[in-house]
C-alpha cells in the first residue's frame, strides 16, 4: 500500500497515538462529559428520604459544629463586623466544595472501571466530570449562604464580584489534586486511604472554623504554603470585605502558583500512564 | 472493485506479567524489606512508562499478540476464532483503542463503534429512559441520535411498561434486552462485537442476530468474536483464525471453521490432563482436570461406545450461595448439552466454604462420532463467572469398534446424538390383501 493511500484512513492506531490528537479527542467527547456529569448529579441523592435535603443541612450543621468549638469554646473572633456564623460559612463553602471535589475525583476512576475496560474516550473525562457534582453542591450551599446573610441582614460588599477567581482556583486545585490521586489508586489502592487524611487534617490546618487572623504573625508565612488557606482567605474577603486586601498578601499568590503548578505536574503524570489504565485498573 | 477499510499491519501488544517468587520470609524484617523493595520496584516500572505490570514482582515480557498484518475490505463480516489466550480480546481492545499496541499499527477508515459488553456503564440507580441516552453517549451516539432512534430502541427491547423504573428492579432478561437494543441502533461502518450474543433467552438472541445480519447486509463491516461456531458460520463470510497470538489462517468462514476444529483437535496443544498454576487472587480456579476412558487411560480420542469420565479438581477462595460448577459439551462447534454439578444435588446451591475441591463425572455415551469440546466454569449462578476454561478438552470420538454402514447414527448422518431406541413390532397379519 502506497503513502498516498493511507491518507484515506481516517483513524490510526499505534502507539503513542492517543497522544497526537488529545485535546481534539477531549472537545469531541465533550457529550460524555455532560453526561456523565448529569449522571453522578442524578444518582447522587436517589435512595435517600430526604434526597437533596441533604445538600442543605450537611454545610447547615457542619457551620454550627464549627462556630460552636471554635467561638463558644476556644473563644476565637470573627472578622470585622461579620457574625461568626457567616465567616464560618463563608470559609466553608471553599472548603467543603474542595473536600469534596477532591474525595470524589480521586476515586473517580476505580468507581468508573467498566467504562474504562470497555470503551475508549479521553480518560480525564471521568475525574472532570465527578467534579461537576460537588459544584452542583457548592451552589446549593452558595444559595444558602445568601439565606443566612440576609437573616442577619448582612448586606455583601463589591468586592463579592472576585468571587469567581477563587472559585476557579479551588477548582484548579481540587482538580489537579483529584487527578493525581486517581492516577496513583488505579496500580495502588493505598491511595484511597490517603484522602480522608488529607480532608481531615486539612479541616483544621486551613482557616475553615476560625479566621486566620488567628495564627500568630511567625507561622504566618508557613501556614500560608497550605494552598487553600489563600481560597479561604480570597472568599472571605470577597463576601466578608473583611482582612487587607487578598491581592496585596502573599498567600494568594502561593494558591494560585500551587495550583497551577499542581494541575500541570498532575496533566502530564496522567497522561503518561492514562493509556495503560484499561490494562490494570 | 474492493475498499480496505481496516489495515492491520505487524500488529504487536506486550505485557509485562508478575510472578511471585516463593522466597520464605521467617523475620518481620524480610517481609518488610521485601515488601518495600517490590512497591518501590512496580512504582519505577509505572512511572517510566506505558507498561503495566499484572501483579507479582519478578517481572517477564509477554507478548498477547505479535506480527499480526490483515486486511478487512468494506462489507466483509469477519469472524475471529481461536482458542482461549489466542489473542482476540487483545485484539478487540487494539481495534476499539481501550489500549495502546506496542508496535506495529491499525489503519482504519470510517466510524468504529465496538461492543464489548452490552450495557457498558449502565448505572442501576437510572430508569430505562435514562440509561437510553447514558449508553448511548457512552458508545458515542450524540443526544440527537439518540433522540432521533429512541422510539425504534423501546420498541425492539420489548420494555416500554417500565421505561420509568430504575434498571436495578430489571430481570436480567430486560436488562439484556434494553442494553443490546440501544447497542443494535448505533450505525458505525465497522462495527467490532465480543460474544455479547451468549445472553438473554433463545428468541431474543435470534432476534439480535437477526438485527446483526440486516447490519452486515447494509454493507456495513463487522468483525465478530465468538466461541459458539454456529453463529460464527451463519453470521461471517470471512474468517481470521489466530493462534498463541499470530494469525495462523485466513480465508473464507467454512474453511477456518474447519482449520480450527483441526487445530482443536490438534493434541500437541490439547492434552488428556492439564494442570495450571495456582492463581490465589483469583475467586475460583481450575487447579487440575483429566479426561480417561473406561481403563483409566488418560485419553482424547474415544470409540463411540467408550466410556469417558472427566475429574476436576478446583480451588475456592470465597465462600457463597449459588455456586455452580458446569461443564458444556459442543459437537463440531455446535453446543450439544450443559451439565451443573447443582442438577441433581440442589442441597449444593446452599453455602459453599472455601477450600479445594474434585469432581467427577460421567459423560452420556454413546456420543456420536465426530470432534467435541468441552468447556469447564465456575459461577455464581444468575450473577457473575468465577472461572471459565473454554476448550478445556478436545477429543475425538471415532466409529472404531463397528461398522456404521447400516447405523442410524453413522457419523456421516445429520442428527446429533447416538440412541439405540427399543423398537417393538409385531405382525399383524402375514397376508396383506387376497
Amino acid at each position: 500500500m502506497s503513502k498516498s493511500k493511507a491518507e484515506e484512513f481516517n483513524l490510526v492506531i499505534k502507539p503513542g497515538s492517543i497522544e497526537k490528537n488529545y485535546w481534539l479527542d477531549l472537545w469531541r467527547f465533550r457529550e460524555l462529559f455532560y453526561i456523565l456529569s448529569w449522571r453522578d448529579i442524578k444518582v447522587r441523592y436517589k435512595q435517600t428520604v430526604i434526597g437533596i435535603a441533604w445538600a442543605v443541612i450537611r454545610p447547615l450543621l457542619t457551620m454550627l459544629v464549627l462556630t460552636f468549638v471554635f467561638s463558644n469554646l476556644a473563644n476565637m473572633s470573627s472578622e470585622g463586623n461579620a457574625p461568626y456564623q457567616v465567616m464560618v460559612f463563608a470559609g466553608m463553602l471553599p472548603w467543603q466544595f474542595f473536600s469534596n471535589a477532591l474525595s470524589t475525583s480521586s476515586n473517580s476512576l476505580i468507581t468508573n472501571t467498566n467504562l474504562i475496560s470497555k470503551v475508549y474516550f479521553p480518560r480525564m473525562i471521568v475525574p472532570a466530570s465527578s467534579i461537576i457534582t460537588s459544584f452542583v453542591d457548592f451552589l446549593i450551599s452558595f444559595c444558602i449562604m445568601a439565606v443566612i446573610m440576609a437573616y442577619y441582614q448582612y448586606v455583601p460588599p463589591v468586592t463579592i464580584f472576585f468571587l469567581p477567581i477563587f472559585i476557579l482556583i479551588a477548582f484548579t486545585l481540587s482538580f489537579g489534586i483529584g487527578l493525581f490521586l486517581t492516577t496513583l489508586n488505579v496500580k495502588f489502592r493505598d491511595f484511597k486511604y490517603i484522602v480522608p487524611f488529607i480532608i481531615q487534617f486539612g479541616l483544621y490546618i486551613s482557616p475553615v472554623g476560625y479566621s486566620s487572623s488567628e495564627v500568630d504573625a511567625k507561622w504566618q508565612f508557613w501556614y500560608s504554603l497550605n494552598p487553600m488557606v489563600g481560597v479561604i482567605d480570597g472568599f472571605r474577603w470577597a463576601i466578608l470585605g473583611t482582612g487587607e486586601n487578598i491581592f496585596y498578601s502573599e498567600s494568594f499568590y502561593i494558591s494560585v502558583g500551587v495550583s497551577v503548578l499542581v494541575l500541570i505536574i498532575s496533566i502530564r503524570f496522567f497522561r503518561k500512564l492514562e493509556r495503560s489504565f484499561a490494562d490494570i485498573i | 472493485m474492493t475498499e480496505i477499510v481496516i489495515d492491520i499491519h505487524q500488529l504487536g501488544k506486550s505485557y509485562l506479567i508478575g510472578h511471585h517468587n516463593q522466597v520464605k520470609h521467617n523475620a518481620l524484617r524480610d517481609v518488610i524489606v521485601h515488601g518495600v523493595q517490590s512497591f518501590t520496584q512496580k512504582f519505577k516500572y509505572l512511572l517510566n512508562g506505558n507498561q503495566p505490570i499484572l501483579s507479582g514482582d519478578e517481572v517477564e515480557e509477554f507478548w498477547a499478540l505479535r506480527n499480526l498484518s490483515f486486511s478487512v475490505e468494506k462489507g466483509d463480516k469477519v469472524g475471529i476464532i481461536g482458542r482461549n489466550g489466542a489473542g482476540k480480546s487483545t485484539l478487540l481492545k487494539l481495534l476499539s483503542r481501550i489500549t495502546e499496541p506496542t508496535e506495529g499499527e491499525i489503519r482504519v477508515k470510517g466510524r468504529v463503534a465496538s461492543l464489548l459488553e452490552v450495557g457498558t456503564g449502565f448505572h442501576p440507580e437510572l430508569t430505562g429512559r435514562e440509561n437510553i441516552f447514558l449508553n448511548g453517549a457512552i458508545l458515542g451516539m450524540t443526544r440527537a441520535e439518540v433522540k432521533r432512534k429512541f422510539d425504534e430502541i423501546v420498541e425492539f427491547s420489548e420494555v416500554e411498561k417500565f421505561l420509568d423504573t430504575p434498571v436495578k428492579r430489571y430481570s436480567s432478561g430486560m436488562y439484556v434486552r434494553l442494553a443490546f437494543a440501544i447497542a443494535a441502533h448505533l450505525e458505525p461502518e465497522i462495527l467490532v462485537v465480543d460474544e455479547v450474543l451468549a445472553v438473554g433467552d433463545t428468541k431474543f438472541q435470534k432476534k439480535c442476530l437477526g438485527k446483526m445480519e440486516d447490519v452486515a447486509n447494509q454493507g456495513r463491516t463487522v468483525l465478530f468474536v465468538s466461541h459458539n461456531m454456529g453463529t460464527i458460520k451463519t453470521l461471517c463470510n470471512k474468517g481470521v483464525l489466530l493462534q498463541q497470538g499470530q494469525l495462523i489462517y485466513k480465508g473464507d468462514i467454512d474453511s477456518v471453521v474447519q482449520k480450527y476444529l483441526e487445530s482443536v483437535q490438534d493434541t500437541s496443544i490439547s492434552k488428556p490432563e492439564v494442570h495450571f498454576e495456582p492463581n490465589v487472587q483469583k475467586e475460583a480456579q481450575l487447579v487440575s482436570a483429566r479426561i480417561f476412558n473406561q481403563h483409566q487411560e488418560p485419553c482424547l480420542s474415544f470409540d463411540v461406545f467408550d466410556k469417558i469420565f472427566l475429574e476436576f479438581t478446583y480451588d475456592l477462595h470465597i465462600a457463597a450461595r449459588n455456586i455452580v460448577v458446569q461443564l458444556q459439551l459442543e459437537r463440531n462447534g455446535e453446543m450439544l448439552f450443559y451439565s451443573f454439578d447443582t442438577d441433581v444435588d440442589p442441597d449444593r446451591l446452599e453455602r459453599r466454604e472455601p477450600g479445594r475441591y474434585q469432581a467427577r463425572v460421567e459423560l452420556p455415551t454413546p456420543l456420536k462420532a465426530g470432534l467435541y469440546t468441552l468447556n469447564f466454569d465456575i459461577g455464581v449462578y444468575g450473577s457473575r463467572n468465577l472461572e471459565m476454561v473454554y476448550d478445556l478438552f478436545s477429543f475425538e470420538i471415532e466409529e472404531r469398534s463397528f461398522n456404521s454402514r447400516f447405523k442410524s447414527y453413522a457419523a456421516r448422518k445429520d442428527g446429533k446424538i447416538v440412541t439405540h431406541l427399543k423398537w417393538t413390532q409385531d405382525c399383524l397379519s402375514p397376508v396383506l390383501r387376497k
